[in-house]
């Protein structure tokens, strides 16, 4: 019992990261009906901020994690604004395979360019701390233990997951954007400004994936190479493919459920863990091929 | 004019060979192929070392005795730039023109693979200081090697931990995705049982590249309750283990292999990866007098201390240069012979060949301390 609750908090805790990611995905996909296959690269952008980041914000406010947070979202935004005017806005009218394309070259690009030795460098980095290390005990009997780290990130995925909510559903650009991903001709005749709509969720979408990457820094405590965002990245993907692409709380469930199975696959067999993940995913849209939320709203965001 | 100009150039050309085949009486070549540029350029750069610092010893110490000449050793490097293609033109090189009486080379396994075939064909020896995938010596009966397999440090870790320790349970965590870790890991697994331990997990992840969470497999392992914890993987991956293993209160004591040997394991695992113990080829902190002379005589030689690398290109050449002694020949197949009865002893120890041409010999433990490589033991396979 003890052992399955355990592997319940694990599930949550990669679950957090994938979630960040999958809103980013989500919300682009939903607007420019583009998989921006780069945003897993944003998302290790944002962590090497953190990186950078950190030993400064320590100097001038104190504490480190509030303003780091912040500061690698506002850079990742301005990188996504960035990415969308250089690379996807050119090719907006022409044929979606080219922009997919597009994005697969941003995120190649992204990634090598980052590798150089004199932008981040191929080796290991070791993350600062950016809050208190240690478990909160839960029961002593079970053995069962919270590390703070995870509170953290559910804290921070959850909030900035109602914050987006909030932010696509009450505020008036949030409203212009779902009428663009509702028609997107239609919605410039009524006197929507088209490219404002886009560049915003060019630049929301990332600056949650930069939150994500100083959470992955803060959790794991080590950045691999700049590489290291394809696989949260493809995680993240699939997983916003199950809750339903394009469906906000559906990213977020969709993260859980493959943070979760991956944890329980695991602990049945770790040579299997990460097929056995995968084939509940299979699973679960052959069942709901629109993905776990996907029916419940068709609006898309 | 420019015709005349042109006979005295090509007189002189001919003169130019001629005196230098007469100084060659005496002189063999003998070639080497390590990666000299590219992004394991500092592997190439320890091993020419060692190799150039083992050629001098065995000049300055008179050479061998080949059919009554005295003969010395001429020192040809090549560079494979740490692509098996560049390796491959590189012993063509050295076999053809060069002549060489054989190859010491390459590092990598991948370049060795390539190499050894060409040797192979050819009957000149090859000796890799480094290469420890298992394929490189099945090649045929010319390819050596100085260094141990990679599974045999999994032997060598569950008889430290059996016997020394004295632990008698033991969990495994490894990367399925490299046969590295997997070969140390089985090694270890089947070593530890045959003595009389028991193994309560066994658990693997996929690919340090992909997995940075081993959580999961961390709180199954904590639940079985091992003594000890195997951990044959790459320092990065290693690092991370141990702080999520730390941090959940798993805090048995861990050991590794080689793909420990860096200065990142320390810089990104801080407290977590002290106290833990692996094994490897070879310890600048050995205190045994052969280690302590090579070491003194490199930095001084070099103004920096010796790599694993440097040492073992360093006792691969000297098992060569000693068989070639030991032959009295520059025929491949007499020196081949000479390197598969050898006894040398080097700064590695006591080397021995078994049936496979892979040294039966000893490893050093090292442990980490204050952040700090310290050498630990000596073990005997």
């Amino acid at each position: 019992m003890g052992q399955f609750l355990q592997q319940l908090i694990n599930g949550i805790q990669i679950g957090s990261i994938y979630a960040l990611i999958a809103l980013g995905y989500t919300m682009v996909y939903g607007i420019v009906r583009l998989i921006n296959f780069a945003h897993a690269d944003i998302f290790m952008f944002g962590a090497y901020m953190g990186f950078f980041l950190a030993p400064v914000m320590t100097k001038i406010f104190g504490g480190a994690f509030i303003p780091t947070i912040i500061a690698a979202m506002l850079i990742t935004g301005l990188l996504g604004f960035v990415m969308e005017k250089l690379a996807y806005r050119p090719l907006r009218y022409k044929s979606r395979l080219s922009a997919l394309i597009t994005a697969l070259g941003v995120s190649i690009f992204l990634e090598n360019f980052c590798a150089l030795p004199f932008v981040f460098g191929p080796a290991y980095r070791a993350f600062p701390d950016l809050i208190v290390a240690g478990n909160l005990p839960i029961s002593a009997s079970l053995g069962l233990t919270i590390p703070y780290v995870l509170l953290l990130d559910v804290g921070v995925s959850v909030f900035l997951m109602v914050l987006l909510f909030w932010f696509v559903n009450k505020t008036l650009i949030g409203k212009q954007m779902r009428a663009v991903a509702f028609d997107k001709p239609t919605a410039s005749l009524m006197g929507i400004n088209i490219d404002v709509v886009i560049s915003t969720a060019f630049i929301v979408g990332p600056a949650l994936a930069g939150a994500g990457g100083i959470l992955y820094g803060t959790t794991y405590g080590m950045l691999g190479s700049p590489f290291l965002g394809i696989w949260p990245g493809l995680k993240a993907f699939i997983a916003a493919v199950l809750g339903g692409i394009g469906n906000i709380p559906g990213a977020v469930l969709g993260a859980y459920v493959m943070g979760i199975s991956e944890a329980f696959a695991t602990s049945v067999n770790s040579n299997l863990g990460y097929g056995i993940a995968f084939v509940i995913l299979i699973g679960i849209l052959l069942i709901r091929p629109s993905g776990l939320l996907g029916k419940f709203m068709p609006e898309k965001v | 004019m420019r015709k005349l100009f042109a006979i005295v150039l090509v007189c002189a050309l001919i003169a130019g060979v001629g005196v230098g085949c007469k100084a060659k009486v005496g002189v063999v070549n003998l070639g080497g192929i390590f990666p000299m540029t590219g992004a394991s350029a500092t592997f190439g750069t320890s091993s020419k070392n060692g190799v150039d610092m083992a050629v001098e010893e065995f000049n300055t110490a008179g050479g061998a005795m080949v059919g009554g000449v005295k003969t010395t050793i001429n020192y040809v490097n090549e560079d494979d730039t740490g692509l098996p293609e560049v390796g491959a033109s590189a012993a063509q090189k050295l076999i053809n023109q060069d002549k060489v009486i054989g190859i010491i080379g390459a590092v990598m396994s991948k370049v060795s693979l390539a190499v050894a075939p060409i040797c192979q064909a050819a009957g000149v020896p090859e000796i890799s200081p480094t290469s420890t995938n298992t394929k490189v010596t099945l090649v045929g009966d010319y390819i050596f090697r100085a260094c141990f397999i990679d599974p045999f440090q999994g032997t060598v870790m569950a008889n430290y931990v059996y016997n020394t320790l004295k632990l008698k349970t033991a969990a495994v965590l490894y990367d399925n995705g490299n046969d590295y870790n997997k070969g140390l890991a089985e090694y270890f697994k089947a070593g530890f049982e045959k003595l009389g331990g028991t193994v309560v997990d066994y658990e693997a992840f996929t690919d340090e590249a992909k997995t940075v969470d081993y959580k999961p497999q961390l709180t199954k392992i904590k639940a079985a309750n091992p003594e000890f914890l195997y951990l044959p993987n790459y320092y990065g991956s290693v690092a991370l283990i141990l702080k999520q293993a730390r941090g959940m209160g798993l805090n048995v004591p861990a050991g590794g292999g080689d793909g420990w040997d860096s200065p990142d394991l320390v810089k990104i695992g801080g407290a977590a990866v002290e106290g833990g113990i692996f094994s490897n080829h070879f310890s600048k902190d050995d205190k045994s007098p052969a280690v302590q002379q090579f070491v003194t005589k490199y930095t001084t030689k070099y103004g920096e201390a010796p790599d694993a690398l440097a040492a073992l290109a360093y006792d691969a050449a000297g098992l060569f240069l000693d068989a070639f002694k030991k032959s009295g020949s520059i025929k491949g197949s007499d020196i081949r012979d000479a390197m598969k009865n050898t006894s040398f002893v080097g700064i590695g120890g006591a080397y021995k060949f078994d049936e496979n041409r892979d040294p039966i010999k000893a490893a050093v433990i090292i442990k980490i301390v204050n952040g700090q490589q310290t050498y630990l033991a000596t073990v005997n396979p």
